[in-house]
């Protein structure tokens, strides 16, 4: 396929043309704290939405094309949600309003709550967390009072197999819990290896299902024992929920907890890397430490319930992220029973067809089923002086976003693909025959892409280096 | 079954999709949710605004609630901006080359922030408000290897319990500096009092809960130890000096007046700022500016060894997810707005708080505002009986009041926050006013 992306010298705001400065009025600041200078650009109102535009037009979405990053659940984000989202209704509600007059919004929230504990098979949900990790934040932040409160405020270290998404072990170190890491085997927890490692200070085992080789944990219920048994508690990160809508759930795996990625499954859009939300479901057991408040219905009228002793408090201001929550509310009512059951089905058939036409290009460890995604290596590039990235950045030209690339770190050169349900065949025919006449290229053009986009291949290391991180850095820097 | 599925499943082998789930054992299988059947497009459009109409907002019922959020005009265009599906519908731009678009956009956030703040460096957003003060208290115990954090009494009651849980993991410390109870700003006297050894910063905000401006600013730098965090509403310092000039280190706030709807509290948008000395230690998701191959300016996601994907358990933070398009839209406002625009708006907030206190003072039962100090586009208003009667009897007359504060300021007495914003007219000012009046 041909692909040019859309190429603008555009210069920063703050190098454009601006005019002239107003002066401040007096006397509205006490004179001690007056500004006096303000070095914001002024320029005219269409001269910004044209720089926006450009802006955008080197900017690749969903709505642009193929977009395969494994774990990230790149999907067509309906437009009608949009929409929705934006009414006055959603956008000019305060959030310190009186009950009275938030009903609709009270009720979007506590229907929501009811319909993602079902879909996890949890008892009650919190839609307070702001994304996936601050989801995993509360659920450890729920975990640790959780054994406080029984007298078992020991436990501190938290179990994560080697799969497992970088966020679960931030999540645990800025709570100041030790991570032990679990080895996988065959592309799965080895139980031997987690029954070592289970013990009277687990806290809590952390584990997506699939993992995120997309290989499904068949043996998640004897994992779920071992934890279980050595007192601590089961927590599933949500990130890979595309793959299991209807066929299974974390309640019924034996999970005490999870949370949800609404931007990835429930398809509130990803907006350049957030907002997000992160809803946790938990069980009855751990329900009496959710954050406060929650959303409660007495049949008539929709409260806030802060009448909770034992929740946690709060982990982020208000009651979450709002307007992302009507977007996936939207989104839910839409699919239904037969709608979700399809994306589920879909997203695993596009990423099993798709694993069997790479596999005619690539090596991809482990033989059998995937579910929503899989990982290819590239290591076999290396024969002719590539790397897995040289690949990722040549498919740019070829009008693809790459897949996730390095991760998980247990396979080398990992080339991480997760199609999602909202593509078609055709579109993953053209993907796969892409990898494959990269392969055969011209290694040098391979390796000094991509060649069609707005750059080519951005210094990474000098910006690292010699950080300019603003206008002022930039202009000290350069004397100006 | 679609021509295309039946195609994949024959090069698949598998007779049918049920095949490909084969490896999910029976001892977890459930069949099917339990949810009712999906509904077409006009009808899942009918249901949600129909339940959405049962929500009360500024555009009939005049609000005075800020506490932290306001609700400012927000130009078409923003929305035009941020509409662009290339910017909503993008994932973190792991990928550079693909990506600049929106990675220059984020650079000039960035820039925009650091112009107000007075800082180095911002990050491109943590959550909100609350959570950039949890992860710059982390930051400082980080830098200072220091376990305490001295912050104001009057802080609103979220952003303190956020903070408690941030600081639960290095077991940070929580101080808290009263108020004065005339003037409404921190006591100096018990915030000399409260740092010690220990102190890994100090947390100011200006203007503060009460919407105050502090003026002593330089005095405050002078008696604190450690890091100076100062907490600013960002519109407010397009009109106060940026912290950067009195010595903070860090600069947090909620960013949503920037651009953004208050849209029952989410998303919001937490910004972040620091001098250059910290910028390792920072928290979050950094755009950097760079060259590319062939010596051309370009833009990157930069010092990511800071971050969770790389450096794991000992990361700065566990962000991933943040707010990006939140701070997409804030550079757009603030270049629609341009320096004269944000400065004229935050001058117009200023003039009409004046007002609109001076106009609650007239009335017999009121005292407004209830500090004697400088204020931005809120202030606390007392009232001669509990203030829950008369917000009850301003709800019945079709106007939302201030936030109530005697749940957890009962030291203040009866009283309440009020915020005004540009986007009150008027005659919504007369119909509070009016309101008042009845209900003294």
């Amino acid at each position: 396929m041909r692909f040019r992306q859309a190429v603008w010298d555009e210069p920063l705001l703050f190098e454009k043309r601006s005019n002239e400065v107003d002066p401040p009025k007096p006397g509205l600041v006490p004179p001690a704290l007056e500004r006096a200078e303000l070095d914001l650009p002024n320029l005219p109102e269409w001269e910004v939405v044209r720089h926006f535009t450009r802006l955008s037009e080197m900017t690749f979405g969903i709505d642009s094309g193929f977009y395969p990053l494994g774990s990230c659940t790149m999907k067509f984000n309906p437009k009608v949600n949009e929409e929705l989202a934006a009414l006055p209704q959603v956008a000019r509600v305060h959030p310190e309003q009186d009950v009275s007059t938030v009903q609709g919004a009270l009720q979007i929230l506590y229907e929501l709550q009811q319909t993602l504990a079902a879909i996890g098979g949890m008892d009650a949900v919190t839609l307070q967390p702001a994304a996936g990790a601050q989801g995993e934040f509360t659920g450890l932040l729920m975990a640790r009072a959780y054994h406080q409160d029984r007298g078992d405020g020991e436990r501190n270290e938290v179990l994560l197999p080697d799969t497992a998404h970088g966020t679960n072990f931030a999540s645990a170190g800025m709570l100041g819990f030790r991570v032990v890491e679990v080895p996988s085997k065959e592309g799965q927890v080895d139980l031997a290896a987690l029954r070592k490692a289970a013990g009277p200070h687990t806290l809590a085992l952390m584990l997506t299902n699939p993992n995120t080789l997309g290989i499904f944990e068949s043996r998640v219920l004897d994992i779920a024992d071992i934890v279980h048994d050595a007192g601590g508690l089961l927590y599933y990160d949500g990130a890979n929920f595309n793959a299991i809508l209807g066929k299974t759930n974390p309640g019924r795996m034996g999970f005490d907890m999870l949370h949800f990625n609404l931007h990835k499954t429930f398809t509130t859009p990803h907006g350049g890397g957030g907002p997000g939300v992160g809803p946790v479901g938990v069980t009855k057991a751990l329900e009496p430490y959710l954050p406060v408040p929650q959303v409660a219905f007495d049949g008539a009228r929709y409260s806030l319930d802060y009448a909770r002793p034992k929740s946690i408090g709060k982990v982020r201001a208000w009651y979450g992220n709002f307007a992302l929550l009507v977007r996936a509310y939207a989104y839910i009512l839409g699919q239904g029973s037969d709608g979700l059951a399809w994306v589920t089905e879909r997203a695993v058939l596009n990423a099993n067809y798709l694993k069997k036409r790479l596999e005619s290009h690539m090596d991809v460890p482990f033989p059998g089923l995937r579910k929503h995604e899989f990982v290819a290596s590239g290591s076999g590039l290396r024969e002719r002086g590539l790397r897995t990235m040289d690949l990722a950045k040549r498919l740019m030209d070829h009008g693809f976003h790459p897949p996730t690339v390095y991760f998980p770190h247990l396979i080398d050169e990992a080339f991480m693909v997760e199609p999602t349900e909202t593509e078609s065949k055709e579109t993953l025919d053209a993907f796969a025959d892409a990898v494959g006449a990269i392969l055969k290229e011209d290694p040098d053009v391979v390796r000094t892409a991509p060649h069609n986009t707005a750059v080519s291949r951005v210094d990474e290391v000098l910006a690292a280096r010699e950080p300019i991180l603003s206008w002022r850095m930039w202009r000290r820097k350069k004397g100006g | 079954m679609s021509w295309e599925e039946d195609e994949m499943l024959r090069a698949l082998g598998a007779p049918d999709v049920a095949a490909l789930f084969a490896d999910i054992p029976a001892a977890v299988r459930v069949d099917g949710l339990d949810l009712p059947r999906g509904l077409a497009e006009p009808d899942v459009v009918s249901r949600v605004t129909s339940i959405l109409r049962r929500n009360r907002m500024g555009e009939e019922m005049p609000t005075f609630l800020g506490a932290g959020l306001y609700d400012h005009f927000v130009p078409a265009s923003v929305r035009a901006i941020t509409a662009r599906s290339e910017f909503y519908s993008s994932y973190t731009p792991y990928q550079a080359e693909l990506s600049q678009g929106i990675l220059q956009a984020l650079f000039e956030y960035q820039s925009i922030v650091c112009e107000l703040t007075g800082m180095d460096a911002a990050n491109t957003s943590m959550y909100d408000g609350s959570t950039a003060l949890g992860e710059a208290a982390l930051m400082a115990a980080r830098i200072t290897g220091k376990r305490e954090i001295v912050v104001p009494r009057a802080l609103h009651w979220d952003r303190r319990q956020v903070l408690e849980n941030y600081g639960r993991g290095p077991g940070l410390r929580i101080r808290e500096v009263p108020f004065d109870r005339r003037t409404g700003t921190l006591d100096l006297a018990a915030l000399r009092e409260s740092v010690t050894e220990e102190t890994a910063a100090v947390y100011v905000e200006n203007p503060n809960f009460f919407g105050i401006f502090d003026d002593r600013v330089d005095e405050i730098r002078e008696i604190a130890r450690g890091l100076l965090v100062v907490g600013a509403n960002p519109l407010s310092l397009a009109v106060a000096r940026p912290p950067g000039d009195y010595g903070a280190d860090i600069v947090v706030g909620e960013g949503q007046p920037l651009g953004n709807a208050v849209a029952f509290g989410g998303p919001l948008l937490g910004v972040f700022a620091c001098r250059e000395e910290h910028i390792r230690k920072m928290p979050g998701r950094v755009i950097g500016m760079t060259r590319d191959a062939d010596g051309r300016r370009a833009f990157c996601m930069t010092m990511q060894s800071r971050e969770q994907h790389i450096r794991r358990e000992k990361a700065m933070s566990n962000i991933c997810t943040n707010e990006t398009l939140l701070a997409v839209a804030s550079a757009a406002y603030g270049a629609i707005l341009g320096g004269n625009g944000l400065r004229r708006l935050a001058e117009r907030n200023v003039e009409r708080a004046r007002e609109l206190a001076a106009r609650i003072a007239g009335i017999a039962g009121f005292a407004a505002p209830a500090f004697h100090a400088e204020h931005f586009n809120e202030f606390v208003v007392r009232t001669a009986r509990p203030y829950v009667e008369i917000h009850g009897a301003l709800l019945r007359a079709g106007v939302h009041g201030g936030v109530s504060l005697e749940p957890h300021f009962p030291e203040v007495g009866h009283a309440a926050l009020f915020a005004t914003t540009e986007v009150h007219r008027l005659e919504d000012h007369d119909r509070l006013v009016a309101a008042l009046e009845a209900a003294a």
